[in-house]
């Protein structure tokens, strides 16, 4: 940990919390099962997605990308792309204008979202097998991918890195993993394993994961004169897409303005800039016109990032009374040549469990592949895989009940940190989630039930993951018509942002939710942190919160300049906005409206901008979302086919702000849960690096028919240290999930597996 | 994809003509389009290069009837959809609805027809890269697939040329019922068996299918000697929907008097065609369905599978498919789902 880091922890520990929000207590918006405001325009078709934008004169382009994973360029023919028809303009590293590398993705400060330090087709070396080396301009996007096919390179290979399991033997630790330590440890784990009564030593292995959001990536820019430029660009990023363009083509970041108010899903592979959206950019610079670049689903995998593959340990030591007496979660990620970024997987056993002697760590190795990035609950998802498989392996060691085993080591206070929890419900999730399940407590029998030729097995585990609550901005303005628009440049990707903005925001001021409107997606706006580490709502929240109290100040010194309002003589900390203005608390009946304030004062508005400061609630306490989930799954004895039967995630994520938005994303996330645990895999080749199955056909994502009935029930109890309460709940639903589904298989077939994805072969 | 010519025929005499006015020949030959749910997939992607297409959509080629004698004849126009849903099929040879159903996905049933479901393409990975070294694709430039991912791969009847598999249902539903498929030629009409229609790769792997240049399938005969059989298809895959078969098995059974009379099989999944699994067959025609019987011909039939590096799996899991499916049909069990 960085010297400075520790003296902000420091500090983060004797400064006071902030007053629990008075949100936490009120119902009228925030709780409620609201439909969502954009439902209507999704479904009905009207809602524009970035590629959709109807532009005058727009051209396409296409992308020609490396078939090798390392090596030069050596030469490369353009001539017959140049004539074929339509063509407007073929780019190459040999033309290409020079762009600089963006910043890293941060949300402190100035917004970035760089996500590789790869030179894009600046370049003549080639360092990942599916990069760049060609854009092709035409006036039709067919016509352009056709003449993509007719470039002609030729290469002066070398051997690349393309083996994940090659690359290992040369991983190090790295400085850091998103912040924090690579490896904590305390006492001597080793040696108590050594001598434990029970343990379990298991090594896993997850596959690499690929992005593959309903929306394909796409971006149109247009440029207006040759310093400022307007893109449409599917993006989970606003301003740090903005700024990183603004940072990779010499601009002002005034003169970039980034558009995206609907990303269809993102879940981490629209956080970044990837080469897409430049190279967007810099055909519509080198050809004067505006230019779209719509991905196919094979560029997507091409250029996009995925998640990371892991190869990992978990060994665990406990007592005959079930108490763990030793912890150690060990392991290895890739990354790419062109990144840094160590996924955490190894986060998830620092703030689970009552561990008096841990190692917990990771080292991580360099790949010629695309840049790894984020995928929902990066770290965590396959952390957890690990960790809950091998703590479900316990609990039939010490023939014990998996969650009371998991309740014996329930720990009072962070086993890494020491810090408190914000907020800890576990028991009660479990508890919960074991009555409407109908878990039958007590050690597990294998293969104990079966429906003919099905053997049946029910599954159980933890999912965990931190509440983050990123730097912010929000503009509040409240106008004398008594409506209030609310600002920010956030983006809604499917999760339901502006219904949930919308409703925190009346609740906030005290207006009906139709008297208040919500305006997102664009970087002009006030600069919103990434929609990532499912951390949006309540970074947002928080900063209309803190606009709404300037605004209350401000509003009540208006009122109290007419000598006769019944505010007369309030301060500042005895009124409410409530009643579509300002009462007296604990009075509701004495106040004005906004209206009244603001057109007494002859003020067409009053209006303010906050941004919050850095999350230091999360430096003094853990604080983290839990889910316990549950599943049934059956396993043909003789073809070894997995199918699950029924799932129920019970989660404890703070107060739930809007139970049919969040209902669904809990779902999504046990749904790609589903995917990780049984179907997806990323299918490098070895031999050139080459994604194989860079398809939909291939690269099995689960069907309908995959997906069975998901009940999905929460603890409701708010965090005091949050806004509202509430915590993110984009991440937390797809933690646990593939655990649980090894775990149930396990108890029906008395197989444990522990690589994924579970393919049937792997049962048999 | 390239530019191409487009022309529309009328009626099976217009297509052959127009087919046969194409100058080009060799991989890059005029094609019929039909429902155009691989073909198109393979344009896109640059493997497929026809220099012209000939769209044989309105021809009148979609009906399903009775044929004198207890047959059924289906045009090749008929919609995968449509063949699964017909009444006829429904009754005689629920086996191909059966099939036809755990196929693809809604969507693309719609389009896809019965010729075309006959004419689609092996899957491969690297077949489907135009990155990768492939003999289907580009005769003598290699196989990547042999030493590359070959989960999917065939255990049968493969080449050191091609280890490709036949990813089709209703083709091996149409090999077990001893389907016929009619065609129309410049040199006339023929037919050809369904369990002869597609190829193994042996040195050419280029070519699928028997039929010839310039050839157009009219329809598909359904005998009546296997209508009305005790049948049922099983499609062991890696997801419960829209995913090719690991291994299926395509089974039809008679049994009188405690023997086994009649008996049709066939394997999907296995092989760069559809696998009629006629030693298995011979071995159980006249025998009791015992389930020591059915594991002891599922092993002859599977004896000369060779395993590649990742699909071995799939020998034992055909042998256990292929004793459940028939153990099933013969009343021993009844749980096929």
């Amino acid at each position: 940990m960085s010297v400075k880091k520790k003296i902000v922890e420091t500090a983060a520990h004797v400064m006071q919390d902030r007053d629990r929000d008075r949100l936490i207590n009120q119902h009228r918006y925030i709780g409620q099962p609201i439909d969502r405001l954009d439902g209507r325009i999704k479904v009905t078709g009207a809602a524009r997605f970035s590629a959709e934008y109807p532009i005058e004169g727009l051209m396409f382009a296409a992308l020609a990308y490396s078939t090798i994973s390392k090596g030069v360029i050596e030469s490369i023919d353009t001539e017959e792309a140049e004539r074929a028809p339509g063509v407007i303009k073929v780019i190459t590293h040999l033309n290409a204008r020079a762009m600089k590398v963006p910043k890293p993705l941060s949300t402190e400060g100035k917004p970035s979202a760089g996500v590789t330090d790869a030179k894009i087709l600046n370049t003549d070396q080639i360092t990942w097998n599916g990069q760049p080396i060609a854009v092709v301009v035409a006036d039709t996007e067919e016509r352009a991918e056709y003449a993509a096919t007719l470039i002609k390179v030729k290469y002066a290979a070398k051997p690349g890195m393309n083996s994940f399991e090659a690359a290992i033997p040369s991983a190090t630790k790295p400085k850091e993993v998103l912040g924090e330590d690579p490896e904590v440890r305390k006492g001597d784990p080793d040696a108590v394993f050594i001598s434990a009564t029970h343990r379990v030593d298991l090594k896993f292995t997850t596959p690499p994961h690929n992005h593959n959001a309903i929306e394909p990536h796409a971006t149109i820019a247009i440029w207006d004169g040759d310093d400022k430029v307007t893109l449409y660009d599917t993006s989970q990023f606003t301003a740090g897409a903005a700024n990183s363009i603004a940072d990779i083509f010499g601009l002002k970041e005034e003169n970039v303005r980034v558009i995206s108010p609907f990303v269809g899903g993102g879940f981490g592979g629209k956080g970044g800039i990837w080469p897409y959206n430049q190279l967007t950019v810099l055909a519509a610079r080198m050809t004067g016109r505006p230019v779209r670049i719509a991905l196919t689903r094979a560029g997507v995998f091409r250029i996009v990032g995925g998640r990371t593959p892991s190869q990992q340990r978990v060994a665990i030591a406990a007592d005959d009374s079930g108490k763990i007496s030793a912890f150690i979660h060990e392991g290895v990620t890739a990354q790419s040549t062109n990144n840094n970024f160590p996924e955490q997987f190894s986060f998830p056993p620092r703030h689970l469990y009552a561990i008096p002697a841990y190692r917990i760590g990771q080292v991580v190795c360099d790949v010629n592949r695309i840049a790894n990035t984020f995928m929902r609950a990066p770290g965590e998802s396959i952390g957890t895989f690990a960790v809950e498989s091998a703590m479900d392996a316990m609990a039939y060691e010490l023939h014990m009940d998996p969650i009371e085993f998991r309740m014996r080591n329930e720990p009072e206070k962070d086993p890494v940190s020491g810090n408190e929890f914000s907020s800890r419900h576990m028991r009660e999730a479990y508890r919960m989630g074991a009555e409407k399940f109908g878990w039958r407590s007590g050690p597990q029998a294998i293969r104990s039930q079966r429906n003919g030729d099905w053997l049946i097995g029910q599954g159980v585990a933890t999912g965990t993951y931190p509440m983050y609550r990123m730097t912010s901005a929000a503009r509040v303005r409240i106008s004398a018509d008594g409506t209030a628009l609310v600002q920010s440049s956030a983006q809604e990707m499917g999760m339901g942002t502006e219904t949930a903005q919308t409703q925190h925001a009346a609740e906030r001021l005290g207006l009906p939710m139709e008297k208040v409107r919500f305006e997102y997606g664009d970087s002009s706006l006030p600069w919103a942190g990434v929609a990532g580490g499912s951390s949006q709502t309540v970074s947002i929240a928080l900063a209309v919160q803190q606009a709404s109290e300037k605004l209350l100040a401000e509003l009540l010194a208006l009122a109290q300049k007419e000598p006769t309002s019944v505010l007369k003589g309030a301060k500042v900390n005895e009124v409410i906005m409530a009643n579509e203005g300002i009462s007296r608390k604990g009075q509701p009946s004495i106040g004005e409206s906004y209206a009244v304030i603001l057109k007494r004062a002859g003020k067409d508005h009053v209006a303010s901008e906050q941004k919050t400061g850095a999350a230091i609630e999360t430096m003094k306490y853990s604080m983290h979302s839990f889910a316990a989930q549950f599943c049934e799954v059956r396993v043909h004895e003789l073809t070894g086919e997995i199918r699950i039967n029924r799932w129920l995630g019970s989660f404890d994520t703070g107060r739930i702000l809007n139970p049919k938005t969040a209902v669904s994303q809990f779902r999504g996330g046990i749904i790609m849960g589903i995917g990780m645990a049984m179907t997806e895999e990323t299918m490098f080749d070895d031999r050139t690096g080459r994604i194989m199955n860079a398809t939909l056909a291939e690269y099995h994502l689960p069907v309908q028919a995959d997906v069975p009935h998901i009940d999905v029930m929460y603890t409701d109890i708010p965090d005091p240290q949050t806004p509202m309460g509430a915590h993110g709940i984009g991440e937390i639903g797809i933690t646990g999930v593939a655990a649980a589904i090894s775990n149930a298989v396990f108890h029906a077939t008395g197989k444990r597996i522990t690589a994924l994805p579970i393919t049937l072969d792997k049962v048999l | 994809m390239n530019d191409f010519m487009f022309t529309r025929a009328t009626d099976t005499t217009s297509a052959l003509k127009l087919i046969s006015e194409t100058p080009d020949h060799g991989a890059n030959a005029a094609r019929f389009l039909a429902g155009g749910t691989n073909l198109i997939d393979l344009m896109r992607e640059g493997i497929e290069q026809p220099q012209s297409l000939v769209d044989i959509t309105p021809l009148p080629l979609s009906e399903i009837r009775e044929l004198p004698g207890g047959g059924v004849r289906v045009g090749a126009m008929v919609r995968n959809s449509h063949l699964a849903a017909h009444p006829l099929i429904r009754q005689k040879y629920p086996l191909l609805s059966q099939a036809i159903l755990m196929g693809a996905s809604a969507q693309l049933r719609n389009m896809a027809t019965t010729g075309g479901n006959l004419m689609q393409r092996t899957r491969c990975y690297y077949f489907y890269d135009v990155a990768a070294a492939c003999n289907k694709r580009a005769p003598g430039s290699g196989c990547d697939a042999v030493d590359g991912f070959n989960r999917i791969h065939a255990i049968l009847g493969a080449s050191p040329q091609c280890i490709a598999t036949h990813p089709s249902d209703m083709c091996v539903a149409l090999t077990a019922l001893d389907g016929i498929v009619n065609i129309s030629g410049p040199s006339g009409e023929r037919q050809i068996a369904a369990a002869e229609f597609h190829r193994l790769p042996g040195g050419t792997p280029e070519i699928d299918t028997n039929l010839k240049l310039g050839e157009l399938i009219t329809s598909v005969d359904l005998p009546a000697s296997t209508a009305g059989l005790a049948s049922a298809y099983r499609k062991v895959r890696d997801r419960a929907s829209y995913a090719f078969a690991l291994v299926s098995v395509a089974a039809a059974l008679k049994i009188e008097e405690g023997e086994i009379r009649e008996i049709r099989l066939a394997l999907g999944g296995v092989a760069h065609k559809p696998w009629r699994a006629s030693v298995a067959e011979e071995l159980l025609r006249g025998k009791e369905p015992t389930p020591e019987n059915f594991a002891m011909a599922a092993a002859a039939e599977l004896a000369p599978a060779k395993p590649l590096k990742h699909n071995a799996f799939k020998i034992e899991l055909a042998k256990r498919t292929i004793a459940l499916v028939l153990s099933e049909l013969s009343g021993d069990k009844g749980t096929a789902q």
